[in-house]
């Protein structure tokens, strides 16, 4: 389905990514993990049209999509939260959902229709499945750090996307805000059926729901592979994982 | 469709607020009536302007120059084209929608305060050249003695033309604001990375939010027009943009009716401190100053919040 090619992005001269590539198929889970600056998240970025990359493919759906801007990238069936909050915050959470449904439905040019009447049923059913319906009212700006975080996903859910891209999910969740996290990825990969390539550093997470991982550093990809082949390559364990004794994954 | 954009409340208080604005030539002295004509083209002036500053986020710095490209666009046709004068009042508006499209397809290309920088320059471009072609536009004398209909020819007659005219554009942009449109466009304001991210032609929104916010301005400069008779270059000069723009702060920008609560209390200031002292701009600034620490959601935005704590305030 995703499909990156030696990709190469470089910031004047700095090669943030440098040749990574990467696999994603149809109902795959696939995290992408590495230190901190090894380019996950400017990969995520080129992926969804953020940045331009200086190099390489990315094919979705046997269509080149490097180099797109992201409302195209958008319309081709990719979504994306932001690993830092990244939400409507003067909206409430429902008008913030309904920004994407009513993107996607294409009315952003409709001048006259009362828009509280328009897409509320798909608004509400995103709410009901991120678990953020009873604060539907809500102004977003006024939410928990966890719950504008599942917003994140509810507002990447907006345009029913093929392949859902999320930038660390859990960043500065309490343990049982990654929980339910988790149980929602579970549930929107196998009830949904939803492609979701995502970067975590929280390893626990990782090997618990990912079936295809991508190991980054420097820019680049040192492999792609299940759970088990990861867990057992000895080049990730002295790059990333920090020796063979003290690793508990 | 009007149950969905207005509840009973608002509804109530806008139509008393209607009724009273009716009646009230019969009670003023001509002076007022005057003044009242002139505070709703001002009124409707200063919404406009706030659709893209307050529900779009863009820092429209010159918006000015809209309002007075009407105003000239009116006195023009009707002065040279010899057509009746009513088709002025269609053709203005969109002459000045014509304008926002051209300096919008040039400014929308750049961020916030860069946006607002280049369109204060093409503007005052724009304000150079009516003040220089004299044999066009009248030069720094402007034009005056503009004919007028018969029906808006008296202070009453432009009293209720300015009146229903401002009100039904009100409403118009109110059902814009309340629109998927303006849903999307305050979604811009509030994070317009994101707004692209979820598959939004973010610059094409803000191109239209501006042809509309220049339509309306257009609008309001033929209200000018229609009470004062005459136009002249200051119309589109910079400090007025600024003043419409502290009507929006001193309102309220984030509610809807705030920027024309805001335009009622700067004219009559204006008017009535303008009797004891030349220098009343020194009273804008202090106002100003308050404004910034005391009432940072505007005057309504403190009347809305004390009527009902908990509400949205989108009135």
């Amino acid at each position: 389905m995703l499909h990156v090619e030696s990709l190469v992005k470089s910031f004047d001269g700095f090669m943030a990514v440098n040749g990574a590539t990467l696999k994603v198929e149809k109902g795959d889970v696939v995290a992408v993990i590495g230190p901190n600056g090894a380019g996950k998240t400017t990969l995520f970025n080129l992926i969804s049209g953020q940045l331009p990359p200086t190099a390489g493919n990315i094919w979705f759906k046997d269509e080149n999509i490097a180099g797109l801007a992201s409302h195209r990238v958008c319309r081709k069936g990719i979504s994306r939260s932001y690993q830092v909050v990244n939400i409507f915050h003067r909206l409430t959470v429902f008008e913030n959902v309904q920004v994407a449904v009513l993107s996607y439905q294409k009315k952003t040019f409709n001048l006259f229709k009362p828009a509280k009447l328009m897409a509320v049923e798909e608004t509400r059913q995103i709410l009901d499945s991120v678990g953020l319906l009873g604060k539907a009212e809500m102004i977003s700006g006024a939410l928990s750090h966890g719950d504008q975080k599942v917003l994140e996903i509810g507002i990447a859910l907006g345009n029913r996307p093929e392949l859902l891209i999320l930038d660390e999910p859990t960043a500065g969740m309490s343990p049982e805000e990654t929980a339910v996290t988790l149980r929602l990825m579970k549930r929107l990969s196998g009830e949904l059926g939803l492609t979701i390539l995502f970067c975590e550093h929280d390893m626990g997470m990782v090997f618990s729901i990912a079936n295809q991982i991508m190991v980054m550093q420097h820019g680049g990809t040192i492999l792609q592979g299940s759970p088990e082949d990861v867990r057992s390559n000895q080049q990730v364990r002295e790059a990333y994982l920090g020796g063979a004794d003290e690793c508990s994954v | 469709m009007f149950k969905a954009l207005f509840d009973v409340k608002t509804l109530v208080s806008c139509s008393v607020l209607l009724a009273l604005l009716l009646m009230m030539p019969q009670f003023l002295p001509r002076f007022y009536v005057y003044l009242f004509a002139m505070m709703f083209a001002i009124a409707l002036l200063a919404t406009s302007l706030n659709l893209v500053l307050g529900f779009g986020g863009m820092y429209q710095f010159h918006h000015a120059v809209f309002y007075g490209f009407g105003a000239y666009a009116f006195a023009l046709f009707v002065t040279k084209s010899g057509l009746p004068l009513w088709i002025g009042y269609v053709i203005a508006p969109f002459c000045s929608a014509a304008l926002g499209l051209v300096l919008g397809l040039i400014t929308v290309r750049l961020n916030r305060l860069y946006f607002g920088m280049l369109q204060i320059s093409l503007g005052s471009l724009v304000w150079a050249i009516t003040y220089r072609w004299y044999s066009f536009t009248g030069g720094d004398d402007g034009i005056h003695g503009i004919p007028l209909p018969d029906l808006v020819g008296s202070s009453t007659g432009a009293y209720y033309f300015n009146l229903i005219v401002a009100a039904t554009c009100l409403l118009l942009m109110y059902t814009i604001v309340n629109s998927p449109f303006g849903r999307i466009f305050q979604g811009i304001r509030d994070n317009p990375e994101r707004c692209q991210a979820v598959g939004v032609n973010v610059q094409k929104q803000q191109l239209t939010g501006q042809v509309l916010a220049a339509f309306f301005a257009g609008v309001a400069g033929t209200l000018f027009v229609t009470v004062e008779g005459s136009v002249f270059p200051d119309l589109m000069f910079w400090t007025l943009s600024l003043e419409i723009l502290i009507m929006c702060l001193l309102g309220g920008w984030f509610i809807f009716l705030g920027p024309a609560l805001g335009a009622a209390i700067i004219i009559s200031l204006r008017t009535f401190a303008g009797i004891y002292t030349e220098y009343w701009t020194l009273m804008l600034g202090i106002v100003l100053m308050l404004l910034i620490f005391f009432l940072p959601e505007g005057v309504l935005g403190l009347f809305l919040k004390k009527a009902d704590p908990a509400a949205k305030g989108e009135g």
